[in-house]
């Protein structure tokens, strides 16, 4: 097939797409949308898979269990921090196992470009006792995507790839296989997807057994490589994923060239570890992420004889992106002559509201309603509306994971903040509000909500919400909060006066008000009138 | 042979258009092409770039080491200057000189020009006036490429190609203007190329 050039989020869907997929499932987050974007592109018109947005990780992730116990292929993706959301099927789902091929895909943001932490998705696999593929470059990422499918029907387990930002959002070129037809509807052992302690015992001892054969996997997989250098023991590379490149990128510059061994598969691949230590006297890890090779090499004690380096020697940054440049000190090597600024300040530009944007006008009330509380709480969530904390609005003081707002807000409450306030998108709170909403409602705790409803996810491109409009005001009302303080403001310029005085009956209301804010996201509202 | 090239400018300005021109064009001529990009919380209203690596041979890294980018192409005169710790000492800058305010403390335009000024191998160019010239404000993307073009490793004529599909869907008019603005980009960097003049709209460098 002709060659394209795709994002590595892209090529991860193109993959699942020719190994046979029936079904992918996901909630946005960056940098992992664009993998189900690019699915939603190619099934429409032919309706030949599912692709569609969950309400959250967790549901995606229980998607596309049930379509691989039908027996058919299904993929999950999700931002790292989605998989804390999915991480109770996703643990259980290694026990239940996998009848049709089940691929996992967490999208890491090493660097936080746009996350809240820089959680590496590869010990997950590891705790959950499953493979997991780290692609380096764009056509791994597709072929291990086509390969995780085989081998979780193989052993029967739920196989993760794990990319990472700059894997994510980089284009390079891909040269596609085959396609392969997808499966037949597969009706499978029922007993061992019901984890009642007697079946979870068996299966689990299963997983355990099974460890070996993935380890075998691993060392005959073509995408780990090894090569020593006969000559010169001194120093052996050990590179997983894209830090491989980062080595390769440095390698004309050294004297004496290395051994290299590339690791792109888990469990580790032993054998070949084996080789590269035994083969030089020091190691140098280098991994994108946590030190998780560098830890199980070192152990508590050490290789006697050996020096291993890497995050934990302090030689390589435990935090943060690994790049060509702070891969260089590694090796021995000075930094590269530069132009440089020579000393010249540089404003920074750091991300903003657009012009006009609802949330501003949201904000601007919200401040003037406050200005006489000096001993309240904003606690806010995740999505544009974060960019508030921001000046010149700083209006809100908290984001810490989806829908944690409201929870927050009640907590606070019952420890005697007031006002405590706590503000949610549309599509936020369907992913994780309602339920820390339904209990503040059976409270009636002494707090006030705010639900900006923009009717779009739009901090990560504009996909749909599954709770905005009048569905909103019904689930809210449907969750037991008293009609009277469920209040809808138009956040715009000419209403502020109107709005100020809204926000400030709910805030002396004692109990529980929720202010629902509505006005469209600008950048869809512009994206509908192009389409027309 | 191998081009780096960072490509900046605020989010909304059209990096990733001319990313994907070039991109494609080298596609097309047979080069290896990594293209690495922001999207997301970064990109809204926010400094954004793009890191555009060509090559015969085998590109490893997705990023561009620092110190080996031959050339910053920027849509945005203050977000040249954030990437020179990118460039080879012996590398270019071609910057537009019409400055994006959003932020309060903006330096001096005059300021941020004079630093761009310094860089040995510049080009400024007025791409707000050429831009309007062509028939639209936001064609200013396509006026820095034009202006690069003649220094980039793929063919002129293969850029053209890709202005034209990436513009298709949007009508004539539409693919006119860019392919306007690009041509504008080509002839005030094709007026100033390695002469040591200024004149015009552009203005060189070559110290």
């Amino acid at each position: 097939m002709k060659p394209e050039i795709l994002l590595g989020d892209e090529a991860v869907a193109l993959g699942a797409i020719h190994a046979g997929l029936s079904a992918a499932y996901s909630y946005p987050g960056t940098p992992a949308s664009e993998i189900l974007e690019y699915l939603i592109r190619a099934a429409a018109g032919t309706r030949a898979f599912v692709a569609s947005w969950s309400v959250n990780e967790k549901v995606a992730y229980e998607e596309a269990l049930g379509v691989s116990f039908a027996g058919k292929r299904a993929l999950v993706s999700m931002k790292h921090v989605g998989l804390n959301v999915a991480a109770d099927p996703f643990m259980n789902s290694a026990l239940t196992g996998a009848n049709g091929g089940l691929v996992v895909v967490p999208a890491d943001d090493p660097g936080m470009h746009s996350s809240q932490n820089e959680q590496d998705s590869r010990f997950y696999a590891d705790f959950a006792k499953i493979p997991c593929f780290e692609p380096s470059n764009h056509q791994e990422a597709y072929e291990m995507t086509r390969r995780a499918f085989d081998v979780s029907e193989e052993l029967g387990i739920p196989v993760m790839v794990r990319l990472v930002t700059r894997l994510s959002h980089s284009r390079s070129t891909v040269r596609p296989g085959e396609p392969r037809r997808q499966n037949p509807l597969r009706h499978g052992a029922g007993q061992d997807w019901t984890l009642l302690p007697v079946n979870a015992r068996r299966r689990f001892r299963a997983v355990l057994d099974s460890q070996a054969a993935m380890v075998r996997l691993s060392e005959e997989s073509e995408f780990n490589s090894l090569s020593l250098n006969a000559k010169d023991r001194s120093l052996g590379i050990l590179a997983s994923g894209i830090a491989f490149n980062y080595v390769q990128e440095n390698l004309p510059s050294l004297k004496i060239s290395p051994s290299l061994l590339k690791v792109c598969t888990y469990p580790v691949p032993e054998k070949l570890v084996r080789r590269l230590v035994d083969h030089v006297e020091t190691v140098l890890v280098v991994e994108e992420g946590y030190p998780l090779i560098e830890r199980s090499l070192r152990g508590l004690f050490g290789i006697a004889g050996k020096t291993v380096r890497g995050k934990l020697s302090g030689d390589l940054s435990l935090t943060g992106e690994l790049s060509p440049e702070t891969v260089r000190p590694a090796l021995g090597l000075e930094p590269l002559p530069t132009l440089g600024l020579g000393g010249f300040e540089l404003a920074a530009r750091p991300p903003q509201l657009c012009v006009g944007c609802p949330h501003a006008d949201t904000f601007l009330a919200l401040k003037k309603a406050l200005a006489d509380h000096d001993k309240g709480n904003v606690f806010s969530d995740i999505g544009c509306y974060t960019l508030g904390a921001y000046p010149p609005y700083q209006a809100v003081q908290t984001c810490v994971c989806m829908g944690a707002s409201i929870g927050m807000a009640k907590g606070g409450a019952e420890a005697g903040i007031h006002p405590s306030i706590a503000v949610i998108g549309d599509s936020t709170f369907g992913h994780s509000g309602l339920t820390p909403l339904l209990e503040a409602a059976a409270s009636d705790t002494n707090m006030t909500l705010f639900i900006l409803d923009n009717s779009t996810v739009a901090m990560t491109g504009g996909q749909p919400s599954f709770a905005s409009g009048e569905r909103l005001l019904r689930m809210i009302e449907g969750l037991g909060v008293a009609k009277e303080h469920i209040r809808k403001i138009e956040p715009l310029p000419k209403n502020l006066d109107k709005n100020v005085r809204i926000i400030r009956e709910e805030i002396s209301h004692r109990g529980l008000s929720v202010i629902v804010a509505v006005r469209e996201c600008l950048e869809e509202a512009k994206k509908r009138r192009r389409s027309g | 042979m191998k081009q780096d090239i960072i490509l900046a400018g605020v989010g909304g300005q059209g990096i990733i258009s001319i990313a994907y021109v070039i991109a494609s064009a080298a596609l097309e001529e047979g080069l290896d092409v990594k293209q690495a990009e922001v999207h997301g919380m970064s990109q809204r209203g926010g400094a954004v770039q793009s890191h555009l690596r060509l090559s015969q041979g085998r590109i490893w890294s997705d990023l561009i080491p620092q110190g080996e980018a031959d050339l910053v192409l920027s849509v945005e005169p203050l977000e040249a200057l954030r990437y020179l710790d990118y460039l080879r000492p012996d590398g270019m800058v071609i910057a537009s000189r019409a400055p994006f305010v959003n932020i309060k403390n903006y330096p001096d335009l005059e300021t941020v020009l004079t630093k761009i000024r310094e860089i040995p191998r510049h080009l400024i160019i007025d791409s707000e006036k050429l831009a309007k010239e062509a028939g639209s404000s936001r064609t200013q993307n396509m006026v820095l490429l034009g202006a690069a073009a003649g220094r980039l490793m793929v063919k002129e004529e293969s850029l053209i190609r890709f202005i034209k599909a990436l513009f298709e869907r949007h009508g004539e008019n539409i693919v006119s203007a860019n392919l306007k603005a690009f041509a504008l980009g080509q002839a005030v960097a094709a007026a100033a190329d390695f002469v040591p003049m200024s004149g015009g709209s552009g203005e060189k460098g070559s110290r």
